[in-house]
C-alpha cells in the first residue's frame, strides 16, 4: 500500500509539515508517520467521525445569505497544522511586545498625543481615521490598557518566517472555533495526545475571565461579568454563547440592561436589577450606546457611555480601541513600538503601501496587477482587490477608488502563504494555504494563546481563508521536539 | 438568572404543552365521533370554540367542516395558536436559551418540528391522523422527560414548571367547559346516551381514564369525571395538581407573594358537585371565573418576573 504522503507534491511555498525534499518536519514526524500507518478507510473514518462530532457539539457559524441567515456546521479539516514551540516562544513575545505597544499608542492618542507632536505618525492620519473616537478623549481605563482582546493574524513567508498580517482589536473572532477545534481533534485522533508533547490550549476561557474580572471598578470578590451580543442572528453568537457559558457569565443582549440616574449599568433579573461591573461586548463600538453613537441602534444600552466614562463599568475592548486596527495605522506599527517600547519590534509587518503617499500611490496605481488592495477599516476579507487574480475591470474600478479616497486604501504585496497537506478527498493531501490567528489578553497581565486559529483556503490556489468565504479551519500543535 | 432568558424558558413550556394539549385535543375529537351513535349531531366546530378562535376561524374559511377546524387547528400559519405555530415558536425560544437547557433539547425540538411539518398531511387526512398525532405527543413527553431527567432544580425549571401547568390548567377548563356546554345544549334523551360517551373522551383527552377507574371505582358520570379531573390531588393533569406546581414553583423564586396568594384563593374553593345536576351555568360560570384567574395568573408572573421598571434599581 502507498503511504499518504509518498503523493504529496509540497510546492513552492513554505509548507509548515514537510520540507522541500519531502521529509516531515521535526515538529510533524509523529503525526505524518502516524497518519501513514492508517489506511484509507480508516482515515476516512476519522474524518467522518470529525464530521459527526461538529454536528453533535453544534458547532456553527452562521452565513447571510439571500434566504436568509443558514447556520452551517463548522469546516474543518483533520489534519493537525505543527508549529515547532521554540519557534511559537518567539512568535508570542512578538505578539506580547506589540499589543503593548498598541495600547500606549491608544492611550496616548486619547490623552496627550505625544506620538503625533513627535512627529512618528502624521495628524491627518488619526484625525480622518473612521475609528478614532473623539467621545473616549480623556478618559482612563484601568492599567491604561484599551485592546484587552486581540486577534493578530500572522502569516508565514517562503522561509517559514512570522509576519503581522493585522491586528484586530475591535471585536475579534474565532477564539471558540480554536478550543472546539482541538476538542474535535481529541477525538478523531486520539492516540497521539498520547505520545506527544502537544501543548494543551484550554487555559484560554479563565484566562479570559481572570482578564476581565480584573477590570472591574468595584473591589469585590466577585464582580459581575457578562458577555453582550447582538443576538441570535450575529455570525458569531455561536461563539458568544459559548463564551459566555465557559466563563459562567450572562449571555446578555441590549436590552437586558439599562443605565440608572447613579450612572451605574443592571440587568434585569428576575431578583430585580443587579449591578454589572464589566461587559465583553461583542458589538461595535457605533452601536453600543444610542445616546451617543447611531440613535437608531437597538443592540446597544442608552448611557452606556456616560457610565463607562464615570468609571462605574469596564468595556472591553474600550470603545475607540480600533483606532489602532486601522490599516494604514498598521504600517506605522514597526515605529509605534520604538517610540513606546524603545525596542526593535520582534514580527515584522507585511510590507504596505500607504496610498495617502503621493509616490506610494504612484507605484500601487502602476501595479494594481500584482498587490492586494485593502480598505483601511473593514474586515472578513470584504472590499478587497487581489491584483494577481482579478480583471482589467476591477482594477480599473479600484484605481478610482484609490485616488477618490487615498487615505482609505493600503496596498501589500501578494504574500507566499505558507500552506500545510489538507484532506481533500479520500485518501489524497495536497497543500493549500493557511494563517494564523493566535489572541493575545492584556489588562493586569498578558497572556498569548497556545498557537491560535489556522484558516484554510479550501480551494486550490486561494489565499481567502476567511469562513464567511469558503474557508476552513485546523487544530493547531504547538509540539515541543526535546532538543532535536 | 436574566428576565429575558426567564420569559423565553416559560414559554416555551407553555408552547410545548400547548402543541401536545392540540395534539390531545384533536386526536380525542377524532375517536369520539367514531364513538357516537349515528342520530346524534356533534360539529367538529366545537373545537374552534373550546380554544377561542371563532374570529381568526371566520376571517379565514367559509365552511366550517372537519378539514378546515383540523387545518386551522393544526396546521395554519394565520392561527398564532395553531401546532405548528406553536412548535415554531418553541424552537424560536429554545434557540436563544439553548445555554440554560440540556443540550439534547435543542435536537429534540428541531427533529419534532421538522417531523410535524414534514408530515402535515397525515394529520389533516384522517387515515393516519392518530399515528402523527401520537408521535407528536411522544415527541413532546420525551423532551419534558429530558427536563425532568437532566435539568437542575434551580430557577430556570421553574419558570418550565410555571408556564407548563398554567397552560395544562388552561386548556383543563376549556375541556371541561366544553363538555358541561356540550351536555346542557343537548336533548334531554340523548343526555344520558351522549353523557357516556362524552365524559369517558374527556378523561381520555387527560390520559386520565385508568386512573379514574383506579382512583373512583365506581362507573363514569359527569359529577364524577369532573371532580376528578379537578380536585384529585395525584394526578397530574388535574387542576388541583396544576396550580400546586404553580405555586410551588414560585415560593422558590423571589417576590413570589402576589402569585401564591392567588393560588391559594384557587386551591382553598371547592365548587361543590354532588350530581350531574350541578353541571349547570352556574358551574359554567365558575370555570370562567379560572380561566379569568388564569389570565391574571399569567399576568402577574410576567409583571413580577419578566417586565422590569427603572425605579427599582439602586
Amino acid at each position: 500500500m502507498e503511504k499518504l504522503t509518498s503523493q504529496y507534491q509540497s510546492s513552492v511555498f513554505f509548507d509548515e509539515l514537510i520540507d522541500d525534499n519531502g521529509a516531515p518536519r521535526s515538529p510533524a514526524k509523529q503525526l505524518l508517520g502516524y497518519l501513514d500507518s492508517l489506511s484509507e478507510d480508516e482515515l476516512e473514518k476519522r474524518r467522518l467521525t470529525a464530521e459527526a462530532t461538529i454536528q453533535e457539539m453544534g458547532i456553527s457559524f452562521t452565513v447571510y445569505t439571500e434566504e436568509g441567515n443558514i447556520d452551517r456546521a463548522w469546516p474543518f479539516d483533520i489534519v493537525p497544522r505543527t508549529i515547532e514551540a521554540s519557534d511559537w516562544k518567539v512568535a508570542e513575545a512578538g505578539l506580547k511586545q506589540r499589543l503593548k505597544a498598541l495600547n500606549l499608542f491608544i492611550n496616548d492618542l486619547y490623552h496627550d498625543q505625544n506620538v503625533i507632536k513627535d512627529g512618528i505618525i502624521p495628524e491627518h492620519i488619526i484625525k480622518d481615521s473612521k475609528n478614532f473616537r473623539p467621545e473616549c478623549v480623556g478618559v482612563s481605563p484601568a492599567y491604561g490598557v484599551w485592546a484587552h482582546i486581540c486577534g493578530t493574524d500572522l502569516v508565514r513567508d517562503e522561509h517559514g518566517d512570522f509576519y503581522v498580517l493585522e491586528d484586530n482589536l475591535r471585536v475579534p473572532s474565532g477564539v471558540s472555533y480554536m478550543l472546539e477545534n482541538r476538542a474535535i481533534t481529541k477525538r478523531v485522533l486520539p492516540e497521539l495526545f498520547e505520545n506527544e508533547s502537544i501543548l494543551p490550549v484550554n487555559s484560554y476561557t479563565s484566562q479570559l475571565f481572570d482578564t476581565l474580572a480584573s477590570l472591574s471598578p468595584r473591589d469585590i470578590e466577585n464582580p459581575e461579568i457578562v458577555v453582550m451580543t447582538p443576538g441570535i442572528y450575529n455570525s458569531a453568537y455561536f461563539e458568544h454563547a459559548f463564551l459566555a457559558q465557559q466563563m459562567g457569565a450572562e449571555l446578555v443582549e441590549g436590552s437586558d440592561l439599562f443605565v440608572d440616574n447613579d450612572d451605574c449599568v443592571y440587568m434585569k433579573t428576575i431578583n430585580g436589577p443587579e449591578r454589572v461591573d464589566v461587559i465583553y461586548r461583542r458589538i461595535d463600538d457605533l452601536f453600543i450606546d444610542p445616546e451617543v453613537f447611531d440613535s437608531e441602534s437597538v443592540l446597544g444600552v442608552a448611557g452606556l457611555m456616560r457610565a463607562w466614562r464615570s468609571g462605574n463599568v469596564a468595556l472591553a475592548n474600550a470603545p475607540g480601541a480600533g483606532v489602532a486596527d486601522d490599516k494604514v495605522v498598521y504600517a506605522y506599527v514597526p515605529d509605534i513600538i520604538r517610540y513606546y517600547l524603545k525596542e526593535e519590534p520582534i514580527l515584522k509587518n507585511v510590507e504596505t503601501f500607504l496610498c495617502d503617499d503621493p509616490e506610494q500611490r504612484a507605484y500601487v496605481l502602476e501595479n494594481l496587477d500584482k498587490l492586494v488592495v485593502k480598505p483601511a477599516n473593514e474586515s472578513g476579507g470584504y472590499g478587497m482587490l487581489v491584483g494577481p487574480h482579478s480583471t482589467k475591470k476591477e482594477q480599473a474600478m479600484f484605481a478610482e477608488l484609490i485616488t477618490k479616497n487615498p487615505r482609505n486604501y493600503i496596498a501589500q504585496p501578494t504574500l507566499k502563504l505558507s500552506t500545510a497537506p489538507t484532506l481533500i478527498s479520500k485518501g489524497v493531501l495536497e497543500p493549500r494555504h493557511l494563517d494564523l490567528r493566535p489572541f493575545i489578553l492584556q489588562a493586569k497581565d498578558t497572556y498569548v494563546t497556545t498557537g491560535g486559529l489556522t484558516r484554510v483556503a479550501m480551494k486550490k490556489g486561494s489565499l481567502v481563508v476567511n469562513s464567511s468565504q469558503g474557508g476552513g479551519s485546523k487544530d493547531t500543535w504547538i509540539v515541543e521536539t526535546k532538543g532535536q | 438568572m436574566l428576565s429575558r432568558v426567564a420569559e423565553r424558558l416559560y414559554w416555551s413550556a407553555r408552547y410545548l404543552e400547548r402543541v401536545e394539549n392540540t395534539a390531545r385535543l384533536v386526536s380525542v375529537y377524532d375517536d369520539l365521533m367514531f364513538d357516537l351513535p349515528k342520530d346524534i349531531e356533534i360539529s367538529w366546530y366545537n373545537l374552534i370554540e373550546i380554544i377561542s378562535g371563532e374570529e381568526t376561524f371566520e376571517q379565514r374559511y367559509k365552511v366550517k367542516d372537519e378539514r378546515n377546524v383540523v387545518k386551522f387547528l393544526l396546521a395554519d400559519d394565520t392561527n398564532s395558536n395553531s401546532m405548528l405555530s406553536s412548535l415554531k415558536m418553541v424552537r424560536e425560544n429554545i434557540r436563544t436559551t439553548r445555554d440554560v437547557v440540556p443540550k439534547e433539547t435543542w435536537e429534540l425540538i428541531n427533529e419534532l418540528d421538522l417531523y410535524a411539518r414534514q408530515n402535515i398531511k397525515l394529520g389533516i387526512n384522517r387515515s393516519e391522523r392518530h399515528l402523527f398525532l401520537n408521535t407528536i405527543i411522544e415527541g413532546c413527553q420525551k423532551i419534558i422527560g429530558l427536563f425532568a431527567g437532566t435539568m437542575s432544580r434551580d430557577s430556570g425549571w421553574h419558570f418550565l414548571i410555571m408556564g407548563r401547568y398554567l397552560e395544562r390548567a388552561d386548556m383543563g377548563t376549556r375541556i371541561l367547559d366544553a363538555a358541561v356546554s356540550l351536555m346542557l345544549q343537548s336533548e334531554p334523551e340523548e343526555r344520558i346516551q351522549l353523557g357516556q360517551v362524552t365524559w369517558s373522551k374527556v378523561l381520555k383527552s387527560q390520559s386520565a381514564y385508568l386512573d379514574y377507574r383506579r382512583t373512583v371505582r365506581s362507573s363514569i358520570n359527569g359529577a364524577k369525571a369532573t371532580t376528578f379531573l379537578m380536585n384529585d390531588p395525584c394526578f397530574p393533569r388535574s387542576l388541583d395538581y396544576c396550580f400546586g406546581q404553580i405555586g410551588e414553583s414560585a415560593t422558590k423564586l423571589p417576590r413570589a407573594g402576589v402569585i401564591t396568594a392567588q393560588v391559594d384563593k384557587i386551591l382553598e374553593f371547592d365548587y361543590p358537585i354532588t350530581s350531574s345536576e350541578d353541571l349547570d351555568e352556574d358551574f359554567h360560570n365558575y370555570l370562567n371565573e379560572l380561566q379569568i384567574a388564569i389570565i391574571e395568573i399569567n399576568h402577574q408572573i410576567t409583571e413580577n418576573w419578566f417586565h422590569f421598571r427603572q425605579g427599582d434599581a439602586a
